[in-house]
């Protein structure tokens, strides 16, 4: 963006940042900064939805941890929380200890709970494929980058990936995150790579043995020749 | 234009560098169009410097105070410190070729521009060799309806040099892009999608910008025989683009 409403200097904010002017307008600074952390100041709306007893919206000072949001809202068996939506983090539970700020877990409010009787990879590949239809097509890493990730996730699923194709994905999504034109393609691969390494035996447990696993079964894609050929003898 | 004739032409003279070398940039210039003038190559394929910049293939990344750019749409500016050919770099530019390659279908041996192809000599350049990415093997057709140009939409790379050349060059609009994501493609604008029923005449500039085989004028198959054409005698470091071949053949 390199203009603003009729060429001149315009804010677009939305309501939060609003409010919280208003409140240091009406309030002080100094009540603005008597919450939240040094560096991550004042307090964040988040929008608490999925596994919980109570979900809604909460207002928390930066600084808090995942662990109190979620025992707050009632989450008893929490799996996973994604963060800031689609193209946020995927926190786990060895991470409920991180803490919602800038320069931990960043969010713009979106926060999803997922527990224990979800199927992660279901959920993994559901971002996946939001990300192939969100892609607008312009740049080569968000294009192409997207349905490839889709295709290597599909033959993790079906049980024909090898640790192989696991670095293949962790380099696709690299590449998008750094080449990729805007900020759509550079966040898209952001649940991949974060299940990649804070679920690493959903992975493994996926695994072919072996080092190389083709991405087809020679037996099946044989099949629809062999149907040719048969009939072709046939008639 | 060179930089003496700018200079006194007004424009303002700053200096930047890539890789350690330290080059002229007039006011206003991007990276990459500063780099050429000075003979420096980056790797591109959406950049022709006839046409206003596009940004897309990303294949010209660089790197300068730790964050990834693309030359062709990044301004050049006193001081600034750039790389380009490191192993970082010209390892993530083979990944996006191998993207540009499986996601159509590019069977360089027995394609027309083979020898002549900017992507095929880009890749080389770059020290691609197989792609290990999954194959897409689109289904995408051939347009001969036009009897001087041929359009094989296999060969496209959404580079949008043509789309670009017809509306800026030829003051026509023969070309654009259709479909978003994964499904976006090149399409034709006349009444039936066909090349014949557009505007498109084998003089216009639009027919001869393509870095890829995909659209070839008709009738001049295998005139420079394979072995003779620009990047079998010299890198496309050293041999220039497509474009400005085209136009000397
Ligand atoms: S990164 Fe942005 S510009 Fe590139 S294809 Fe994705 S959505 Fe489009
Ligand atoms: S036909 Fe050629 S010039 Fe046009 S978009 Fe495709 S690759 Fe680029
Ligand atoms: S040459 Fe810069 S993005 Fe294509």
């Amino acid at each position: 963006m390199n203009a603003g409403y009729l060429g001149l200097p315009t804010v677009v904010n939305n309501v939060e940042s609003f409010v919280a002017a208003a409140m240091i307008m009406e309030q002080g600074a100094d009540w603005f900064l008597s919450r939240g952390t040094e560096t991550s100041t004042g307090t964040k709306l988040l929008s608490i939805s999925g596994d919980c007893a109570k979900p809604g919206v909460y207002e928390y000072p930066f600084g808090t941890s995942i662990r109190k949001i979620l025992e707050d809202c009632g989450a008893d068996d929490p799996q996973m929380v994604q963060v800031a939506g689609a193209a946020g983090t995927m926190i786990g539970e060895t991470d409920f200890d991180r803490c919602i700020s800038f320069d931990d877990v960043a969010t713009g409010g979106s926060f999803m709970i997922f527990d224990r009787s979800r199927d992660l990879p279901e959920i993994i590949g559901n971002f996946i494929a939001f990300f192939v239809h969100e892609s607008c097509g312009f740049c080569t890493p968000c294009r192409v980058g997207t349905s490839l990730l889709q295709k290597r996730f599909d033959k993790l699923l079906s049980g024909r990936a090898s640790r192989l194709d696991l670095e293949k994905m962790q380099q696709i999504g690299t590449l998008m995150k750094v080449t990729s034109h805007c900020g759509l393609g550079a966040t898209a691969p952001n649940a991949l790579l974060d299940s990649l390494k804070n679920f690493p035996s959903m992975y493994e447990d996926r695994l072919a043995s072996t080092q190389f696993e083709p991405a087809f079964i020679l037996e099946d894609a044989l099949q629809e020749a062999r149907t040719l050929a048969d009939s072709g003898a046939k008639s | 234009m060179n930089l003496k004739a700018a200079a006194r032409l007004g424009g303002r003279i700053g200096h930047f560098s890539i890789d350690g070398v330290r080059l002229p940039f007039r006011e206003g210039q991007t990276i990459m169009a500063a780099a050429m003038e000075a003979g420096v190559y980056i790797p591109h394929l959406c950049y022709n410097p006839e046409f206003t910049p596009h940004g897309s293939c990303r294949l010209c990344v660089v790197r300068s105070n730790g964050r990834h750019l693309a030359a062709c749409t990044t301004p050049a500016a006193e001081g600034l410190e750039v790389e380009s050919h490191t192993d970082e770099l010209q390892e993530q530019r083979r990944e996006l070729l191998q993207m540009l390659f499986v996601e159509g279908n590019h069977v360089c041996p027995a394609c027309e521009k083979s020898g002549a192809c900017q992507l095929q000599a880009v890749a080389y350049y770059c020290g691609m060799l197989a792609p290990e990415l999954t194959y897409f093997y689109p289904q995408r057709t051939v347009d001969a309806s036009h009897p001087d140009i041929a359009i094989d939409y296999n060969r496209c790379i959404l580079c949008e040099l043509c789309v670009r050349a017809s509306r800026e060059a030829d003051g026509k609009n023969v070309f654009s892009i259709a479909d978003r994501g994964i499904h976006a493609h090149l399409q034709i604008n006349s009444s039936t999608g066909k090349l014949r029923d557009s505007d498109l005449e084998v003089t216009d500039k639009a027919a001869h910008v393509c870095p890829t085989g995909a659209i070839l004028p008709r009738n001049l198959g295998y005139n420079i025989p394979i072995g003779k054409r620009p990047y079998d005698q010299k890198p496309i470091s050293l041999a220039g683009d497509v474009a400005d071949h085209e136009e000397s053949s």
